[in-house]
């Protein structure tokens, strides 16, 4: 099989994520669930995805921060299990997103008698995300640059083209397995990495299981 | 002196050429910091790296100092103190001295730049004598999330004219009706309290600090300050020690803005008389080398704070690989993601346990230090300050 050449590179574009403050905060459930009706969509992104972001290396207890501050912060683990399970990926939009983390926090509520806050911990400061686009300047136009590149180039680049591309900039796919597929003519390839289950890793484990991928397809071809 | 390339091996792979990427969005523009001191502290230790690294990166970086008279000076520590929840008596004698020095320095200063950034109250007011272009932005490093009334609504009237404020932790935003970012503070990997020793620099200093190396070691460095829970510390580490044969230092300087000080250490040597295997020391504010050397050498690191603002050390600690027991407040909650980069705690009783747990588990210590290591990597060194200044100046020049 003869490697193919892209007629469209891939340009790598990583992201800096600065973090601007919303001015609200909540010190218990009901506060919560109140302020996350309200919030920009920034900040709900803020809190469910660019987490990645501040946590390439570690997952930390839960992959999304009203998750991890029911339970560490209010110390109601319940809630925290309920919350850090959900995949934002299931969600067409954030606005499907925020209905079901609304709807799960009101019924949880709904079976207590009293509301949950925080006596020892920190209260919820509601923050949102001002990403400012890197383009690194480096391009790929087969599968052999585009391993290369992707196993050195700034992680923000592998939150970017996923996470960003497919929350924020609503490419379903992600730009990885968009352009492998379309450019590359490699669907099998492309499928494999849009299943991978990014919520639930780091930005490395992501990275790591995409060069493997790459490198199966990759000694295939040797092979052939 | 350090320079950018300096520190490509010791940041996450692809930082250094990503940055350089970032920084071509606001190359050749100038950007202009003052603050009050050009020595001593945390602020003029991270300006002047981060100045440094700026101009590396491409960026016309300038660092000018506020001058001014002793009565300014003790005004603004008073605002300082006031602002940081401590009451204070503030006359309008000291508001017209305060706004008497501002107007003089801006009539000396040149504020010929893109972005003018001002960090801390000293120099607020200046933002009076803004030119028409170029973004000012007010850098607060101090803890106003619990502000004395009068002084912060006097401070406030000169902060709603910047075009931005930053903050070190999202609990000391304020009501204000411009954006507000967080950026963490920052250490240095190359500075010398953060730097690789040699064993043999290691165990020369720690022997001209008398401290020996045959026990494991509890540390913690701070001030002998009444919210750094000194007193809390020697008793965790009686808990511990009827259980693990282990040393205690207490290292650190006497803290002189607070004159409840000497009584906390002669109370700390008081609780740690009799005992060969606690040692205090009281160490210079320079002793960079000295604090490096110890946190090496510790098997854990505490800071077993009550009340912190951002409390750096637990960061320099982890940069060390050492597991860090640290109290569940302020910027420590930050920094230690529970059971995965260190433990916090609310008690003598929390810290105990989590020391003999790690003392009984070698390997969770081992992991917790490597982990740890990686989250400063990521999110406390001071190449990630610089990508924030770099980015706030992308992100402010498209705003206009």
């Amino acid at each position: 099989m003869v490697p193919k050449i892209a007629e469209h590179p891939f340009f790598f574009t990583g992201c800096w994520e600065l973090r601007e403050m919303v001015g609200r905060s909540a010190r218990d459930e009901q506060q919560l669930l109140e302020a996350i009706e309200e919030i920009p969509p920034d900040s709900l992104s803020f809190h469910t995805h660019s987490f990645f972001l501040r946590h390439k290396y570690i997952a930390g207890p839960y992959p999304n921060d009203f998750a991890t501050w029911a339970a560490i912060q209010v110390r109601d683990r319940v809630l925290g299990e309920k919350l850090g399970i959900l995949d934002p990926y299931d969600f067409e939009d954030l606005e499907a997103l925020r209905v079901e983390i609304v709807n799960i926090i009101d019924e949880h509520l709904s079976q207590l008698q009293i509301i949950p806050r925080v006596i020892y911990g920190e209260p919820f400061h509601f923050m949102q995300s001002r990403i400012i686009e890197v383009p690194t300047g480096l391009e790929a136009r087969s599968l052999t640059e585009f391993r290369k590149i992707l196993a050195t180039v700034d992680a923000s680049a592998v939150y970017y083209h996923n996470f960003e591309a497919i929350l924020r900039l609503g490419r379903r796919k992600g730009d990885f397995a968009l352009w492998i597929e379309e450019q590359l003519d490699l669907p099998e390839l492309a499928q494999k990495i849009s299943r991978i289950d990014f919520y639930m890793t780091s930005l490395e484990s992501v990275r790591h299981r995409i060069i493997k991928l790459c490198d199966e397809v990759l000694s295939k071809e040797v092979r052939e | 002196m350090s320079r950018l390339d300096d520190y490509r091996e010791l940041v996450p792979k692809g930082t250094v050429d990503f940055l350089e990427c970032l920084a071509e969005q606001v190359k050749g523009r100038k950007i202009l910091h003052i603050n009050s001191t050009k020595l001593g502290g945390g602020v003029a230790e991270m300006l002047r790296s981060d100045v440094l690294l700026l101009q590396d990166i491409g960026i016309e970086a300038e660092w000018q100092i506020i001058s001014g008279t002793e009565e300014f000076f003790n005004v603004t520590k008073s605002f300082h103190n006031a602002l940081q929840g401590q009451d204070q008596h503030v006359s309008q004698q000291m508001l017209d001295a305060y706004l008497e020095v501002n107007r003089e320095n801006a009539r000396r200063l040149s504020f010929d730049a893109d972005y003018v950034v001002i960090h801390d109250p000293q120099p607020a007011a200046l933002i009076e004598s803004r030119p028409t272009q170029g973004k000012w932005v007010w850098r607060c490093h101090i803890d106003i999330s619990r502000p004395q009334w009068k002084v912060w609504s006097f401070l406030k009237q000169f902060v709603v004219n910047y075009d931005a404020a930053i903050f070190s932790l999202p609990r000391f935003a304020q009501r204000l009706p411009i954006p507000q970012f967080l950026i963490f503070p920052s250490i240095d990997p190359l500075s010398d309290k953060n730097r690789d020793l040699s064993p043999r620099e290691q165990s020369q200093v720690l022997s001209r600090l008398n401290v020996p190396t045959d026990k494991p070691m509890l540390l913690q460095v701070s001030r002998f300050d009444r919210f750094k829970d000194p007193l809390g510390v020697i008793q965790t580490y009686r808990l511990v020690k009827k259980h693990h044969d282990l040393q205690l230092v207490l290292a650190g300087g006497e803290a002189t803005d607070d004159p409840e000080g000497k009584t906390v250490l002669s109370e700390v040597r008081e609780a740690a008389r009799d005992d060969p295997d606690i040692h205090i020391l009281l160490l210079p504010p320079d002793a960079n080398l000295e604090i490096n050397a110890l946190q090496r050498a510790a098997t854990i690191v505490l800071q077993k704070s009550l009340r912190e603002g951002f409390g750096l050390t637990v960061a320099e600690a982890m940069w060390k690989g050492k597991p860090v027991i640290g109290g569940s407040t302020g910027g420590i909650t930050v920094q230690l993601v529970y059971g995965v980069t260190g433990f916090t705690v609310n008690s003598v009783e929390g810290a105990a346990f989590r020391i003999h747990h790690l003392l009984d588990n070698p390997e969770v210590m081992t992991k917790i230090g490597e982990d740890a290591k990686e989250y400063v990597r990521q999110n406390f060194l001071i190449t990630r300050n610089l990508g924030d200044w770099l980015a706030l100046m992308s992100y402010l020049g498209r705003a206009s």
